[in-house]
């Protein structure tokens, strides 16, 4: 009787293995442990077994039938698990289909350099400050030391709104709007559109520009050099290499054109640093005292520095864009690259 | 400026090389452009000798030449008739080349071999003379390259000079600063006239009637002169400054002032009506035919070279046609002036003749070296041209020109500006280096009297400036500034604005930039009335074009117009939005600025290929908005259709009140404005003014209760007429202010079957919720009901069963 058990259990393991399906495996349930299954069978017949074997036999018969009730359930459960497997696998999608969300649009990139470097200049104290793009002459040049019929006018060529209107050529006459308000010290930022009668590959009758203006006490073409080096190394990286040269603005004296190591080709020398290895980044200088007389300063007791630069040039240099008219032209195939 | 190397070492000596003195000239304020080779336009043409010349056996215009290099002899088959043996001539040997291409071959001429081509100056490019075979100088030595023996070849600096620099607008003036910086000695062109005995002061006369315009006439006369092309050395400097060779006269005058910054001009002098000059204005629409044959109506400020009748100069900017200097002149008289800066511009501005002599009266001469240039081209006129000068120069100087003297320098003040510290001798060194007067006072102080051709120079600042441009900015140590830490004031709006970028950016509108100025025929575009102020622009004076010759009114032309740009890429889902200003025209003063934020949709929904296309529309532009105000937390907003944009469908469109306040609109873009850009697609817009929004954002927020108790919904739906908004419907309950309603919104909106023609049903959800307690359906029932018949009352709505 025990070899029929042991049998038994032989066999019923082997075919629950054997086992695929759902059906199969409940009716292995029922051949062996169900009312009338084989395990229920050799049950009934334990007055066949001596009465020696009978506690051992009993125990047997009751371990076989835990271990193919344990045994069932588990390939049960595992085909409930394969089931919902299966179900999952053909719910299978194209993960290489794009995504659908609501695409993010992106920032002009000229704002977004604006952007950077407000950030930077806030960093070093600069608050931002803004003014009539349709100015008065008086603050657009002459407030500045560029008195009509004067040459220096050439510099920028300007579109005329009246005789004493135009449209500014430049974000410095907000640093004279400033001053004529605020008593020093200064620390001002002064970003925005500025138009000029130019129109070319690499000019636009409208772009952006960013002037700055520091006024204190004991301030001097050093610290103009400091403050400008630093923000030079923090927009085109610390070993960005720099500089100064003398030139002319006729609001500020000195004056200074400040180039960088041409990006491009390291110096070298190629098409967009005219082989010279530099390119000019900025303008800036010390205000010339014309310009603090004329807004009520004393330039015995402050000093100060101004500079200016013009956004587009940066993004140009900084994304390799040769045609400056690209940023109006408002191609979003263009604008979605940066 | 073009610079010549060549030139400019006739008065200072260099030994830099190109590139060496183009970076010191640029860190010292002259900035380099670019540094041209000048190459000849000819390869392998040497200095030879014709040893003899025979006739050509076979024909009668050639001829047949031994010729040496020095090392060779060569037979050539010439054509030219002006040589002979003994004369030195430039010969391109086999395998030179020559302007045009050519290369020269070994060749057989009617049976006579031809090793090489005698090459006149016209065949070289050297000069224009093409009557026969160059002659050259007998001391050259035989077989040097050609370019050696003539120097012909050249390095050209293309120096930008800043309006400031007057004395930089000449040969002397580059040459002053490169003696400068190099350390050398100026070599000055010599001035030396040799003078007949005849008296100019006996042959004419200078008057002047405007001497706030003319401070100062020089003049001197040449007779006897025969005017003819120049020799060879003018030509080619003039050509490497950029300018065209004319004839030997007036050659002479430009070269004068190319080499001493001074502008010259001289008459035919049997022109010259009454034998004598008036310096005066000239009237009012007065006539002049000037050197460039064009006729100009003058202004009466303009200043005219009379002569006793008639102008025959515009003083300072061109001469005239009427007393040109021609082949068959033979005196002239020679004018070197000085004439106010500020009148020159201006008659230049004005009559758009921005000659060279123009730019440097304008920025103003050397008033000592007037006389200086006067002699100096009266010698070379006379050397070169056969002339013979009279005694005496003529010099009207009724007003002293100012120059400044003794200005005060402080050491002191140049480190506090410069922030160096620059030893006294090095101070002193570098003024006296640039032909400043140094004087020392008491320590530390000095006063210094510029040279006149430095008409920059009038102020300490100006000193210091010239004092660290020399020593270099390089050498001044770099510092940060020890100020005070302050705090940032910040501008409301340009916050606002970065936020609005944001949310934009995330609902998926990518930010453009338009030009402000825009076509005047936008507002036509946009079907604006003739009382719309919007058509009332700031109109620019001398815009570049039309198309951009008046500032925009509204943003709106803008994005339809890269609307358009875009549906011609290929790309038609566009969701695009602006942040810029608009400019509307006040009487006086300044225009008004706006800054404005304008929004356009038009497209699908969304982007995916592969998903449902839907074509987006009002709403998804109005979500958007929307999403800015929650952002904002702006709450007490309504979008109202009364009033519209003419630009704008009648009835997809609204304005957006904010707290009462207009603040902008938003809409469906007219079909007819549609259709005016030729676009097939409709579009979406908004314009919101961002001024009243920045003053209408909320200061602070205060917190409410979130209830823990649940609430109870109610659905009805009402029939209402369809002109009634279902704004007005949530409003009408909103205003009942039931404290326990919690919230309404609105579920469905449906019109069509089992729904009279006209009417609408809006289907509303109400919630109904208390803080402190569960609320019964009786205290619920009785709330909502007062609420239904208020609704019924006010709007004539029926329940839909």
């Amino acid at each position: 009787m025990i070899e029929d058990l042991q049998k038994l259990e032989k066999d019923a393991l082997a075919e629950l293995a054997a086992a695929a399906q759902e059906d199969q495996i409940l009716g292995i349930r029922t051949k062996y442990l169900g009312r009338k299954g084989l395990l229920t069978g050799l049950l009934r017949n334990i007055a066949q077994v001596s009465k020696a074997e009978k506690p051992l036999f009993g125990k047997r018969c009751n371990e076989v039938k835990e271990l193919l009730h344990t045994r069932i359930e588990e390939a049960l459960q595992r085909q409930t698990r394969q089931k919902k497997d299966d179900i999952l696998i053909k719910e299978k999608i194209d993960v290489t289909l794009p995504g659908r969300s609501v695409k993010y649009g992106r920032t002009h990139p000229v704002i977004q350099i604006r952007g950077e470097i407000c950030s930077i200049f806030a960093s070093f104290g600069f608050s931002v400050v803004e003014g009539p793009e349709v100015e008065l002459d008086y603050y657009n040049f002459e407030a500045l030391n560029i008195p009509k019929d004067h040459p220096a006018r050439d510099m920028q060529d300007t579109f005329y709104i009246e005789e004493n209107i135009v449209l500014r050529t430049h974000t410095s006459p907000v640093q004279v709007r400033v001053m004529e308000k605020v008593k020093p010290p200064v620390r001002i930022l002064s970003p925005g559109r500025v138009y000029r009668r130019d129109s070319d590959v690499s000019h636009t009758p409208m772009f952006h520009q960013i002037e700055g203006l520091l006024v204190d006490k004991g301030i001097s073409f050093g610290d103009l050099k400091g403050i400008l080096t630093a923000f030079l190394k923090k927009v085109f990286g610390e070993d960005t290499t720099l500089r100064f040269r003398p030139s002319f603005f006729p609001f500020t004296e000195p004056s200074a054109e400040v180039d960088i190591r041409c990006v491009i080709c390291k110096g070298r020398g190629c098409r967009v640093c005219g082989q010279s290895g530099w390119l000019e980044i900025l303008g800036s200088g010390m205000v010339d005292p014309a310009v603090f007389k004329n807004v009520g300063y004393n330039s015995e007791e402050y000093s100060g520095f101004a500079f200016g630069l013009g956004l587009e040039r940066i993004a140009m240099l900084k994304y390799g864009i040769s045609d400056i008219r690209l940023f109006f032209e408002n191609d979003i195939r263009f604008l979605k690259q940066f | 400026m073009l610079v010549s190397l060549k030139w400019l070492n006739d008065y200072v000596d260099i030994d830099l090389k190109a590139d060496e003195l183009a970076e010191r000239l640029t860190m010292s304020g002259l900035e380099v452009d670019s540094i041209k080779v000048i190459r000849p336009a000819f390869d392998g043409v040497v200095v030879a000798k014709i040893i003899s010349v025979k006739s050509h056996p076979n024909a009668d215009k050639l001829s047949v030449c031994e010729i040496s290099d020095g090392s060779r002899k060569y037979p050539v088959v010439c054509g030219a008739k002006n040589i002979k043996s003994g004369d030195i001539v430039p010969l391109a040997k086999v395998g030179a080349t020559i302007p045009g291409g050519y290369t020269i071959k070994s060749s057989t001429l009617r049976g006579e071999k031809s090793e090489g081509m005698l090459c006149s100056e016209a065949e070289l490019e050297i000069g224009d003379d093409s009557s026969g075979i160059m002659q050259l100088a007998r001391n050259l030595k035989l077989g040097a390259p050609l370019e050696n023996a003539l120097e012909l070849g050249d390095t050209v600096l293309d120096i930008s000079i800043t309006p400031n620099r007057a004395d930089c607008l000449s040969m002397i003036g580059i040459a002053r600063e490169v003696a400068a910086l190099t350390g050398k000695k100026i070599k000055k062109p010599s001035i030396t006239v040799k003078e007949t005995s005849e008296n100019i002061k006996l042959l004419t006369s200078v008057k002047i009637l405007n001497p706030e315009l003319c401070p100062r006439y020089t003049a001197r006369m040449i007779k006897n002169i025969k005017v003819g092309p120049s020799p060879a050395w003018l030509k080619i400097r003039l050509e490497a400054a950029g300018m065209r060779a004319i004839n030997n006269v007036v050659d002479i005058t430009n070269f004068v002032m190319l080499e001493m910054g001074q502008p010259l001009h001289a008459f035919d002098f049997r022109f010259l009506e009454k034998s004598r000059i008036i310096v005066r204005k000239s009237k009012k629409n007065e006539e002049f035919v000037s050197l460039d044959g064009k006729s100009r109506k003058l202004q009466e400020e303009t200043l005219l070279i009379c002569d006793g009748v008639k102008p025959v100069a515009i003083g300072g900017i061109m001469g005239g046609q009427n007393s040109e200097v021609k082949e068959d002149t033979q005196i002239i008289l020679l004018e070197s002036a000085y004439f106010n800066p500020v009148s020159i511009r201006r008659s230049a501005r004005r009559l758009a003749m921005p000659t060279d002599a123009a730019f440097r009266f304008e920025r103003g001469i050397d008033p000592e070296g007037v006389l200086r240039a006067l002699n100096r081209a009266a010698k070379l006129i006379a050397e070169f041209s056969g002339g013979s000068i009279c005694k005496n120069y003529i010099d009207e100087y009724p007003q002293k020109i100012r120059a400044v003297k003794n200005i005060s320098l402080r050491l002191s003040r140049i480190r506090e500006v410069t922030g160096a510290v620059i030893p006294e001798k090095d101070v002193v060194r570098i003024l006296r280096s640039i032909d400043m007067k140094v004087t020392k006072t008491t320590k530390g102080k000095y006063v210094v009297t510029p040279p006149t051709f430095r008409v920059d120079i009038t102020r300490e600042i100006d000193l210091i400036e010239e004092v660290i441009r020399i020593y270099g900015y390089d050498s001044v140590p770099e510092n940060l500034p020890n100020v005070a830490v302050t705090q940032l004031t910040t501008i409301p709006r340009l916050d606002l604005e970065e936020r609005i970028r944001q949310i934009m950016n995330s609902s998926g509108y990518g930010e453009i930039i338009n030009y402000s100025f825009i076509t005047p025929d936008s507002v036509d575009c946009l079907l604006l009335p003739e009382s719309d102020e919007r058509r009332r622009f700031v109109r620019i004076k001398n815009p570049l074009v039309e198309d951009q010759s008046v500032m925009r009114t509204t943003m709106i032309y803008g994005l339809l117009d890269t609307l358009k740009k875009n549906l011609n890429n290929g790309s038609f889902n566009l969701k695009i939005f602006e942040l810029g200003r608009i400019f509307l025209h006040r009487r006086k003063g300044l225009p008004e600025e706006k800054n404005m934020l304008a929004g356009l949709l038009a497209g699908s929904r969304t982007d995916d290929l592969w998903g449902s296309k839907v074509n987006s529309d009002f709403f998804d532009l109005k979500g958007c908005l929307e999403n800015i105000f929650f952002d904002l937390k702006l709450e007490n907003y309504q979008y109202r259709s009364d009033g519209f944009e003419p630009f704008l469908h009648p009835g997809k469109s609204c304005k957006i009140f904010l707290n009462g306040t207009n603040i902008g609109y938003l809409g469906e873009i007219h079909p007819q404005v549609i259709e005016k850009f030729d676009i097939k697609n409709k579009a979406y817009v908004f314009e919101i003014n961002l001024d009243i929004l920045t003053n209408q954002l909320k200061k602070g927020i205060v917190y409410k209760e979130v209830s823990k108790f649940p609430a109870i919904t109610r659905d009805v739906a009402f029939v209402v007429p369809v002109t009634i908004e279902a704004d007005y419907i949530v409003n009408v309950v909103l205003s009942q202010r039931e404290d326990l309603l919690e919230n309404v919104v609105i579920f469905d909106i449906y019109e069509g079957k089992e729904i009279t023609e006209g009417t609408k049903s809006v289907g509303l959800r109400f919630s109904y919720r208390a803080v402190d307690r569960t609320l019964t359906d009786i205290e619920t029932n009785s709330i909502h009901d007062r609420i239904i018949r208020n609704i019924i009352k006010l709007t004539n709505a029926r329940i839909r069963g």
